[in-house]
């Protein structure tokens, strides 16, 4: 590990773009081009562009590799074909989660990429190492640049830059290995922001050519910076670690059940993290939105009428599809249903909202 | 990007601008703080008569992605508060030197306006950026 901040194939595009750049993850990122906003709505509306290349890359190879994924990540692996991914979580031995990982099958029981979050890429590099059931793992985050392509007409897009794969026909988390001007590529249907489109893995080298193509493309993408891809996610209400999960908190308790399945499986502190449910859950991952003003922040404390603390908050902001806000919650079970008046504490004050259906809007 | 920083005006390190009119200052927050906060989408502003204290937090913008604090460039008492914005902070947006004021503020004493800044070193502030 070193301080230096990393900038991702793709950084003097951003600065080009005029870019505003943060440092997030330890990477120089483009937080917004022109404005949250316009950004968000471009991807909910037409095409939004993502330099995502600072996520990580870990390979997993060989004929252990089957089994070691499955120890590791809480899904069944063995439940993917060639060309499939699958969302999974890594379970640490203390009922917390290291991470959340999306893994692709490029061969089945052969041949595996996991993309991990960039701010815990070397801490799930040396977990994955310490706990290896003798697959063949390989940090390869520097081989790769990725970019997203999101929205209503991200498919069109891909389809043209892809003509060969015609990824608009394939399913959701699908997976194929291509070329694009001569350098190696992934395009993968999957996303983290509730719209249909790809994630496209490439040779670092190719990210700049790829980047350029689709953004001189007469369907004309919009680039989108992370302000906006935090305010999509949550929308969704879809997980960020560090925000609704952590190294301490029970993934079913996240409402991540769906990602977990100890009946056809074992794996890493499998039965801690089943007791925690098996003794009924005590706090539960909830959407709300506000009755009287205000907009929660994700550390903001849910209480209940009597001002008696019932919860925290995750993540919150001021939604741009509905122009409201909204937030993300752990509260006590007892006060998990839709419909429930809860109250967040913003600045001292108690300010009213309700457990509301999630994800927010309807996709 | 070409602010629009008035000569008229004093200004606080944390961009607010504040306009004095005898012992009555206006405040709002300078076109430099709403560029960098992004969109303003909600807005938190004191009760009128309630005391103000010089650099203390008064109130709070906030953007989709970020609050930011308000601080009150003199000390004093809020008598008048722009209300509108509290439904609607679009001119907030639009217009923050004019339509967009915050609050109202009986001064305690003019002399706290030596820890203000003018236009030029306002200016050369945000330059150094």
């Amino acid at each position: 590990m070193t301080n230096t901040v990393n900038k991702t194939p793709l950084f003097n595009e951003h600065v080009a773009l005029n870019a505003r750049m943060v440092e997030f993850a330890g990477w120089q990122m483009p937080i917004q081009y022109v404005g949250l906003k316009e950004e968000h709505k471009a991807c909910r509306e037409h095409i939004g562009l993502f330099d995502v290349s600072h996520m990580g890359e870990i390979r997993f190879k060989g004929p252990k590799a089957v089994e070691s994924l499955q120890w590791l990540a809480t899904n069944d692996v063995s439940k993917i074909e060639s060309g499939q991914a699958q969302y999974s979580l890594l379970p640490n031995k203390q009922g917390g989660l290291v991470d959340d990982i999306f893994i692709y099958c490029l061969e089945k029981n052969a041949d595996y990429l996991v993309c991990v979050n960039a701010a815990n890429k070397d801490k799930d590099f040396a977990w994955m190492t310490a706990n290896n059931k003798g697959a063949d793992i390989t940090d390869e985050s520097n081989y790769w640049g990725q970019i997203a392509v999101q929205g209503p007409k991200a498919l069109a897009l891909c389809d043209a830059l892809f003509s060969e794969l015609k990824p608009s026909q394939w399913a959701r988390n699908e997976i194929k290995k291509t070329t694009f001007q001569g350098f190696s590529a992934l395009v993968a249907t999957t996303g983290y922001t509730g719209e249909s489109g790809c994630e496209i893995f490439i040779e670092a080298a190719g990210t700049t050519q790829l980047w350029q193509a689709l953004m001189q493309h007469p369907l004309k993408p919009v680039p989108v910076g992370l302000g906006a891809r935090d305010t999509l996610r949550t929308e969704m209400k879809y997980s960020l670690y560090g925000h609704e999960i952590d190294d301490t908190t029970n993934p079913y308790e996240a409402a991540l059940g769906w990602a977990i399945k100890p009946q056809t499986k074992d794996f890493i502190n499998k039965a801690q993290i089943v007791a925690v449910k098996d003794q009924g859950l005590k706090r539960k991952l909830i959407g709300f939105k506000m009755i009287d003003r205000g907009i929660p922040r994700q550390g903001y404390e849910i209480k209940n009428s009597a001002g008696s603390r019932i919860g925290i908050t995750t993540s919150g902001t001021h939604s741009p599809t509905l122009d409201e806000p909204i937030g993300i919650a752990y509260v006590e079970t007892a006060h998990s249903a839709e419909g429930s008046e809860i109250f967040v504490d913003i600045r001292g004050k108690l300010v009213k909202a309700v457990v509301v259906k999630t994800p927010f809007i309807q996709k | 990007m070409p602010f629009h920083i008035p000569e008229d005006l004093y200004y606080t390190k944390d961009h607010e601008w504040a306009q004095v009119d005898e012992n009555i200052v206006t405040v709002g927050i300078t076109e430099f703080a709403q560029d960098q906060l992004g969109e303003i989408v909600y807005v938190d502003l004191p009760e009128e008569g309630q005391k103000v204290t010089q650099n203390q937090s008064f109130g709070v913008v906030e953007s989709v992605k970020a609050v930011s604090d308000l601080f009150a460039p003199v000390s004093g008492t809020v008598i008048e508060v722009n209300s509108a914005l509290l439904e609607d902070p679009s001119s907030l947006n639009d217009d923050p030197n004019n339509d967009g004021w915050l609050v109202r503020i009986e001064m305690d004493s003019e002399k706290e306006l030596a820890n203000l800044m003018r236009s030029p070193e306002y200016k050369k502030l945000i330059n150094d950026k």
